[in-house]
């Protein structure tokens, strides 16, 4: 490649990409310089303000038509914008949370990595939206999974934080290795690591046999994948991890991490196996013939997600539960894959994100008050605060999916999807409702504690830390903004990704 | 003139006291009260309003909103109308008596929480977010929205049992949520599939294509909705098997909240099954007539034979919600004019009925600490004048010819005799069970024995007279000149039986 070719590519539509990565390394160069005694937070308000600019920077791209550069590895498309803008709120709340959190025994000594090692798993997630190559995609899940795996442990003087970031990266790696060894078929198949040109040569293909080997690989990856999504059975890592870190980690690894996991099974699995035929070209891609599958899973996932939350006494576990189990609910859209499919799971996501992070943020806070993280720790907080307690019933509420939240008009949607189509998927869907009414259970236990139980100590909150004030703010109000206006969302899709109808080409 | 801001103004009216609320220090106990009972008045007066504007035969029609609001998917190219769910609000015969109910008992329960003890503040917020709720289910137009308005009220509710009741509230807290819960999640399915069949969930639009030969929905999913209907709102009715939750939320509620849940909860049941189920499949409505017809006996007697037995009270009156039930699924089983009218009727006359006994039953329990039928015997000594009301009440519910019940009963019946004259017959018994177990109960209480001396116990006094008037006057009222409730409803029957085919 020569400099010419270099400096022809449009590298303007890496600008959100190049603001993360410049600041993340500003980050690292001044936690260097800076004298040990200084207060490290400044470097997380450096951090939220550079997602600012780059979420600046992106709308300022959000008419462009779509592009690719670096021979079709990185191309930026409607679905690239829409689940970066995700990504990057997702990343800005927490990084609200993590200047907000205290930890027992002081991150003094290592502060400056608990900041930009959230921007360099966000590069991770932003550069997997964008990829249209095997090879970028997996570069950008490493980037993630390790940036992660250090966050889990960084409370390195913690037995519980030890353990958790132990076991991510064990079960990360295993999982990060049968994912490639599934794509090595793909490219052992197609002779290339393009996702375009190997759907190209996928249309053509006319072996049956090929089609065996393809349904291996396509196993293998979603297998693979499963991990990150934490999809039954291969979430047995997530409770612990989520116990273990920090809870701005855990928030990170709950929305960011969750979401980035959904962007590259959407990736992978729509490009290539959505459109590789079975036998013979103009046959059923292998994806539909494998719905079954992804059936049981996106089962199995609600059922022992919102199941087994029942029993947690924790609350940062029962929450791994309740997170395991909306991914279910998402993998159910994928099940079906309506053909609004992009939206469906877009607007879930989003909501989620909104739901989820503000839970986190009254977590961190009763966290921080109590000292431990029991259920029971939420009993009296109507007295206590009536504010906070109000504010999480609202986030309950939408997490639970009543009418009114965004949570709500996000399961509609999958519902929608779910019923229409020739095949409406009953059972699946009659699944995901049972189970949503077993999640009234654990979100309305904690409900109990909040508004009905006397508190074992009647001390007040008092200053509440800014960063956790806005992080609540904006989400209890997106949380009812999007459940009442949801037009809002669509409205927003609508005008500025065309259906996500690039996705493909 | 434009008439249709009054409906948005009516069901959100109560959203006012709720900020208001919400600014005031939340130890004012008194003025927090009076507060939450003016809230509940601009709803009432709102709605007397439409009364009147159908008396001065006008169209109700002229109070119809409808604005754009959410659209689903967003597919392009679909015709315009689909996927769309509007904010729609209306009323009609029927809908506008229910909503009269609604806001004449939201009132008198605001009047009625003078009994309650502690955190007025939260209380009446809920309170009023509860009747915001109620007011909507019975004016949505279309099924989404309904399903908001239902399940707003099922959040306010959860709280109130569970905060104010008595000793076990967090358990009937729990299984209230849990069985309304499973209720509505059956309901949400039937809406999606319906919604995703059709591209609309506006229910007029819904009936026209149900009803349609033409379109292409297959007998055996409508029959396969409908049924998935009955037990969506055969839990909240509720039917027989149904029934375990109600029982609870009336022992352990306080009596504020059992007044609105037995007068207009219980009655959402029944509401969705006449518009929804009658409404949208009419010919699989008929073929479930008789096993309608049964399980509206069964619940009649189930529920009289229990409530004889019963030495509390609460549970007696629960019994009695239960039974009485039954007689709505029988007159709508009968499936002919007067059935469908007498159930209506029930509905109505049960709503009035049942605020009035509980409300006594507050008042009893605010001075004795006792709902037991054996503490309470001869309490016409120390309360003559609300052992007096009490009677009424029993009799009202016994079905006194002069007074509401007996004219739902009647009408009720009478349409089923005319359809299934066996399955009637055997309902009759449990009329007569009905007057054995309230006049035992009734009649213990005023005359019995008395186990304790109620000298120096208060009779009603100052406003507590205020609901227990209103509420006798009006199931007089329906009693002596029914028509105050059939000639609203003459518009409503004549479209359900031309429905039917009949």
């Amino acid at each position: 490649m020569s400099l010419e070719e270099l400096t022809s590519y449009n590298w303007g539509i890496m600008t959100p990409e190049f603001i993360i990565v410049g600041v993340a390394a500003l980050i690292t160069i001044l936690d260097l310089f800076m004298p040990k005694k200084q207060d490290r937070r400044i470097l997380g308000w450096i951090g939220i303000a550079a997602i600012f600019a780059a979420m600046v920077s992106l709308a300022g791209m959000l008419g462009a038509a779509p592009d690719s550069i670096l021979e079709d590895t990185f191309r930026l498309d409607s679905f690239g914008k829409a689940f970066k803008f995700l990504l990057l709120a997702g990343a800005a709340l927490v990084l609200f949370l993590a200047v907000s959190y205290k930890a027992d025994e002081g991150l003094e000594e290592y502060r400056g990595e608990f900041y930009y090692l959230f921007l360099t798993g966000l590069l991770g997630g932003m550069i997997m939206t964008s990829s249209g190559d095997l090879i970028t995609l997996f570069i950008g899940l490493e980037l993630l999974s390790i940036s992660s795996y250090i966050l889990a442990g960084i409370r390195k003087n913690n037995l519980q934080s030890n353990e958790s970031a132990m076991k991510y990266v064990i079960n990360g790696s295993i999982a990060t290795a049968i994912t490639l060894f599934g794509m090595s078929y793909v490219y052992g198949l197609t002779g290339s690591t393009n996702l375009l040109a190997i759907a190209r040569t996928l249309q053509a293909l006319a072996d049956a046999q090929h089609a065996y080997l393809l349904g291996l690989a396509f196993i293998m990856i979603f297998v693979g994948l499963g991990f990150k999504l934490a999809a039954a059975p291969f979430h047995m890592w997530a409770p612990d991890v989520y116990q273990g870190a920090p809870t701005p980690v855990t928030a990170f690894l709950s929305v960011v991490s969750k979401t980035a996991g959904f962007v590259i099974v959407a990736r992978i699995m729509i490009s290539i196996f959505g459109v590789a035929a079975t036998e013979g070209p103009g046959s059923i891609p292998i994806l539909y013939n494998m719905q079954d599958y992804i059936a049981v899973i996106a089962a199995a996932t609600m059922i022992i997600g919102n199941v087994v939350a029942l029993r947690q006494s924790n609350i940062k576990r029962m929450f791994a539960y309740s997170s395991i189990a909306h991914a279910g609910y998402i993998l159910v859209a994928f099940t079906t894959l309506s053909s609004n499919f992009f939206y469906t799971v877009w607007f879930y996501l989003l909501a989620y994100l909104f739901m989820n992070l503000g839970a986190f943020a009254i977590i961190q806070l009763v966290e921080a008050k109590t000292g431990s993280t029991k259920i029971s720790d939420f009993a009296g907080l109507y007295r206590r605060s009536p504010v906070l307690a109000v504010a999480m019933g609202i986030l309950l509420v939408a997490l639970a999916g009543f009418p009114g939240t965004a949570g709500f008009i996000g399961k509609l949607n999958i519902f929608i999807g779910a019923f229409m189509g020739q095949e409406p998927h009953y059972v699946l869907a009659s699944i995901m409702i049972a189970t949503t009414v077993v999640s009234y259970f654990y979100y309305f236990g904690i409900m109990t504690q909040m508004f009905f139980r006397p508190a074992a100590d009647d001390s007040k909150f008092t200053k509440i830390p800014v960063g956790i004030v806005v992080v609540l703010i904006v989400t209890v109000a997106a949380s009812i903004l999007f459940g009442v206006f949801p037009d809002i969302a669509i409205d927003f899709v609508n005008e500025n990704f065309n259906h996500f109808s690039d996705f493909l080409q | 003139m434009d008439l249709s801001f009054v409906l948005s103004i009516l069901v959100f009216s109560p959203l006012l006291g709720i900020i208001v609320l919400a600014f005031m220090p939340k130890t004012e106990e008194k003025s927090i009260k009076i507060v939450g009972f003016l809230a509940t008045l601009p709803a009432l007066i709102a709605s007397v309003g439409l009364y009147l504007h159908y008396l001065w035969g006008k169209d109700l029609s002229d109070f119809d909103v409808a604005k754009e609001w959410i659209t689903f998917g967003g597919l392009q190219g679909t015709e315009a109308g689909y996927w769309a769910v509007n904010y729609e609000l209306g009323v009609s015969g029927l809908t506008m008596l229910l909503v009269v109910l609604t806001a004449v008992v939201a009132t008198l329960a605001a009047i009625a929480s003078i009994y309650i003890k502690k955190e007025w503040k939260g209380y009446f917020m809920l309170f009023l977010l509860l009747e915001i709720g109620m007011l909507g289910v019975f004016t949505a137009e279309n099924l989404i929205l309904f399903f908001l308005f239902f399940e707003i009220t099922l959040i306010p509710t959860f709280f109130l049992i569970g905060k104010w009741g008595y000793f076990e509230k967090e358990k009937a807290a729990y299984s209230f949520l849990i069985y309304n819960g499973l209720g509505s999640a059956v309901l949400l399915i039937v809406i999606m599939i319906l919604f995703a069949k059709t591209g609309t969930t506006n229910i007029e639009m819904l009936t026209g294509i149900m009803n349609d030969p033409n379109v292409p929905i297959s007998g055996d999913l409508k029959l396969g909705l409908l049924i998935a209907l009955l037990v969506a709102f055969g839990v909240k009715l509720p039917i027989f098997p149904l029934h375990n939750w109600m029982l609870r939320v009336h022992v352990q509620a306080p009596p504020s909240i059992v007044m609105i849940h037995s007068g207009i909860l219980l009655k959402i049941g029944a509401y969705g099954l006449i518009r929804f189920g009658m409404g949208i499949f009419p010919e699989q409505f008929e073929t479930l007539a008789v096993l309608l017809a049964i399980l509206g006996v069964v619940n009649l007697l189930y529920g009289a034979f229990l409530a004889f037995i019963q030495t509390d009270f609460k549970m007696v009156l629960a019994y009695s919600s239960i039974s009485h039930m039954g007689i709505v699924l029988i007159g709508l089983a009968a499936m002919n004019e007067a059935g469908v009218q007498g159930a209506i009727f029930q509905v109505v006359s049960h709503g009035l009925i049942s605020a009035l006994l509980f409300f006594l039953v507050g008042a009893f329990y605010e001075r004795t600490d006792t709902s037991l039928l054996e503490n309470l015997g001869g309490m016409a000594k120390g309360m003559p004048i609300a052992s007096g009301f009490l009677l009424a009440g029993g009799l009202a519910s016994l079905g006194l010819p002069g007074m509401s019940g007996f004219v739902s009963e009647f009408m009720a019946f009478l349409g089923l005799f005319e359809e299934m004259p066996w399955i009637a017959a055997v309902g009759c018994i449990g009329i007569i069970m009905t007057a054995v177990y309230l006049l035992r109960a009734v009649l213990g209480i005023t005359y019995g024995q008395a186990h304790r001396d109620f000298t120096g116990v208060l009779d009603l006094k100052g406003v507590e007279f205020v609901p227990v008037l209103v509420l006798v006057a009006l199931i007089v009222l329906i009693g002596v000149v029914p028509s105050v409730l059939s000639s609203p409803l003459q518009a409503t029957l004549e479209t359900i039986m031309l429905g039917l085919g009949g």
